[in-house]
């Protein structure tokens, strides 16, 4: 039975996962994702699903205690903030280079350096560029709801086991510490051990029985062939994910003349920013990204050619403008607004910015080198 | 007897252990790796739990450790062998986890995950090769390193002033009361190998109960990176390193000897 309540973001996601049939969560408290893990403790995982649930030394114990259980197929996954997240990046990227399907939370909070508790989207680049070393991406969803901290879970751990590759789900401290209303999928049962070797068995270090090779899990390969080939496996799935599992969300974009691009919590208040401004009568759009990676570059570049000019609002000092420009090839103008700090931007902010940047000014800015573009 | 008697299945008295793969070594002749993996699987065989046993490899010399055993492994990011072994043994519980980890490994990258996995007393199996020094990245100073040892990053010996005091590891989580078997052994003599491999059995047969961790240290050899021939790097060890590193059991049965 589906259920309605109200409840953190955080905890919305935590209890997702518990219904989701996850088999394990390894973590590491900080602020403002700690919920995440004092719920789970606090629902006893162990006894309601039979999810192991662990506080780890550090996050980047945690991340590696990730690496192990998804080497052996299971479902787990790990949550952390901004200075956590960096920590993970080892493990993060032994993920990826392993081929191991494992699901990474940010709730993501103000930086560089210990920066502040407060709801940030300074991650971006950290997310969408690699993160940690080597050649790889990660698949990004980027929640703007409650429901949505709650119904990306199941997404992520689908996405996850298709492609054998860890996925992450960008919130921020915002998203994760609100309440809303949300409506709970029924639980799921968690997949018995052999289902588990049914299902990974090929691949997976469940154990190796008389009728199969010996299962390996590395990121190793000392023969650069072979390690450029894995490199090549990989891209072929990134491929494939932009294919087939771009996720976007269009509002008012029909008639648009403007267009305001956002994701998770700036898509949110820049929704409000879209009805006033149509309040008024300009015509602006909003083009949220679901999926940071893969990004709607197609979908940027053809609403290029009908929009007079971009805003990417972020709450940051401008990172996912620069994919933005990138995408629309500067066919328009494309400007960030966003605060930082912890700050959130608000509404008005937006509108305003929206017509300095843009409205009143594009045509100019479109032949001014890029230099003062930055807020 | 005729040659072709000899080579009889029923005449043998020694064959290639039976769950090591036909993969050639990546080791130096005279290593102590090759033994420790050897007396390894053949614990595993002997038991009859090659379906159920999942190995994690580390980084270091043994990082290929994967070729050579023929079981089911992981390999983990230097010194997080502890943490991935964590959370195979939590979500596979009926499972035979061990991990196999170098002194550079486990003593200093991953001390951290060495100590909490052993104060949690996780249901698994250290094995830890401690030959004092970094063999795969070409001979540098270990947490190990014996005070006066040359290395390449102590090429005037270790300083304990400025470098610090060698590590007893194996003695530092004896202390702790989620270690059941902690035990230091060594296989460069026959005499050696059998009670390196009697511990081994020990630690395995440990898991069955799930009394936590058994760690087995083997002082070993490297004769490349402490520069001398395979014979000369035994007698040095036995020389240099047992006194340090005095073999025997530390704790048994969860009891400190």
């Amino acid at each position: 039975m589906s259920e309605l309540k109200l409840m953190k973001g955080n905890e919305a996601l935590a209890e997702a996962a518990i219904r989701a049939g996850v088999d394990a969560y390894f973590g590491y408290p900080i602020t403002p994702q700690t919920e995440l893990i004092e719920y789970l403790m606090n629902e006893q995982t162990e006894k309601r699903t039979g999810m192991v649930c662990l506080q780890a030394e550090s996050e980047i114990a945690a991340i590696n205690m990730v690496y192990g259980a998804a080497s052996t197929g299971k479902k787990v996954f790990t949550s952390s903030s901004s200075p956590g997240i960096s920590l993970k990046q080892e493990g993060i990227s032994y993920l990826a280079g392993a081929e191991l399907p494992a699901v990474i939370v940010n709730v993501v909070r103000g930086g560089p350096g210990l920066g502040t508790i407060q709801p940030s989207q300074a991650d971006y680049f950290q997310s969408v560029k690699g993160g940690g070393h080597g050649d790889y991406k990660l698949y990004v969803l980027a929640p703007s709801s409650v429901q949505e901290m709650s119904d990306f879970v199941e997404d992520a751990f689908d996405i996850a086991f298709k492609y054998r590759a860890p996925v992450l789900i960008l919130s921020d401290g915002l998203i994760g510490q609100m309440m809303e209303k949300v409506k709970l999928k029924p639980q799921k049962k968690r997949r018995t051990d052999e289902e588990v070797i049914k299902e990974c068995g090929s691949w997976a270090t469940t154990g190796k029985t008389k009728n199969r090779e010996r299962n390996i899990i590395t990121s190793l390969d000392l023969q650069s062939e072979k390690m450029e080939a894995r490199v090549h496996r990989l891209m072929k799935k990134y491929e494939q994910m932009e294919k087939e599992d771009l996720r976007f969300e269009k509002i008012q974009c029909d008639d648009a003349e403007y267009l305001i691009v956002a994701y998770g919590s700036s898509a949110r208040i820049s929704q409000k920013a879209v009805e006033m401004a149509r309040a008024k009568g300009i015509k602006v759009g909003l083009l949220r990204p679901i999926t940071l990676f893969p990004f709607p570059k197609k979908q940027l570049f053809k609403l290029a050619d009908q929009v007079k000019g971009m805003l990417s609002v972020e709450l940051n000092a401008g990172q996912m403008v620069e994919d933005v420009r990138l995408s629309v090839e500067f066919k328009v103008p494309v400007e960030h607004f966003g605060r930082t700090g912890g700050i959130i931007h608000t509404p008005e902010e937006i509108l305003e910015a929206l017509e300095q940047k843009i409205i009143n000014n594009g045509t100019i800015r479109h032949h001014k080198t890029r230099e003062s573009s930055i807020l | 007897m005729e040659l072709l008697d000899i080579i009889k299945p029923e005449n043998q008295v020694f064959c290639k252990t039976k769950l090591m793969t036909d993969t050639p070594l990546s080791y130096c002749p005279g290593c102590g790796h090759g033994t420790a993996h050897n007396i390894t699987m053949e614990v595993i065989d002997e038991m009859g739990i090659q379906e159920d046993t999942i190995g994690v490899a580390p980084v270091g010399c043994s990082v290929l450790a994967y070729d050579f055993m023929n079981i089911d492994m992981t390999q983990a990011a230097h010194g997080r062998a502890p943490a991935v072994a964590t959370a195979i043994a939590r979500t596979w519980p009926k499972k035979y986890v061990f991990t196999y980890q170098g002194d550079g490994d486990l003593a200093a990258i991953g001390t951290a995950e060495t100590i909490h996995a052993c104060n949690r007393g996780e249901n698994i199996v250290i094995i830890f090769i401690n030959n004092g020094i970094y063999g795969m990245t070409g001979g540098q100073m270990a947490p190990t390193t014996l005070e006066g040892m040359k290395s390449s990053t102590s090429p005037f010996g270790r300083d304990i002033k400025t470098m610090g005091s060698p590590l007893k590891m194996t003695e530092l989580v004896a202390q702790l009361p989620g270690t059941y078997f902690v035990t230091r052994q060594a296989v460069h003599t026959h005499k050696h190998v059998r009670k390196a491999k009697k511990a081994i059995r020990q630690a395995f047969e440990n898991l069955k109960l799930n009394k936590g961790i058994s760690f087995v240290e083997i002082v070993s050899n490297c004769n490349s990176g402490w520069k001398m021939t395979p014979n000369d790097a035994n007698e040095w060890m036995v020389d240099n390193m047992f006194p340090y590193y005095p073999l025997g059991d530390i704790k048994v049965n969860g009891k400190l000897k």
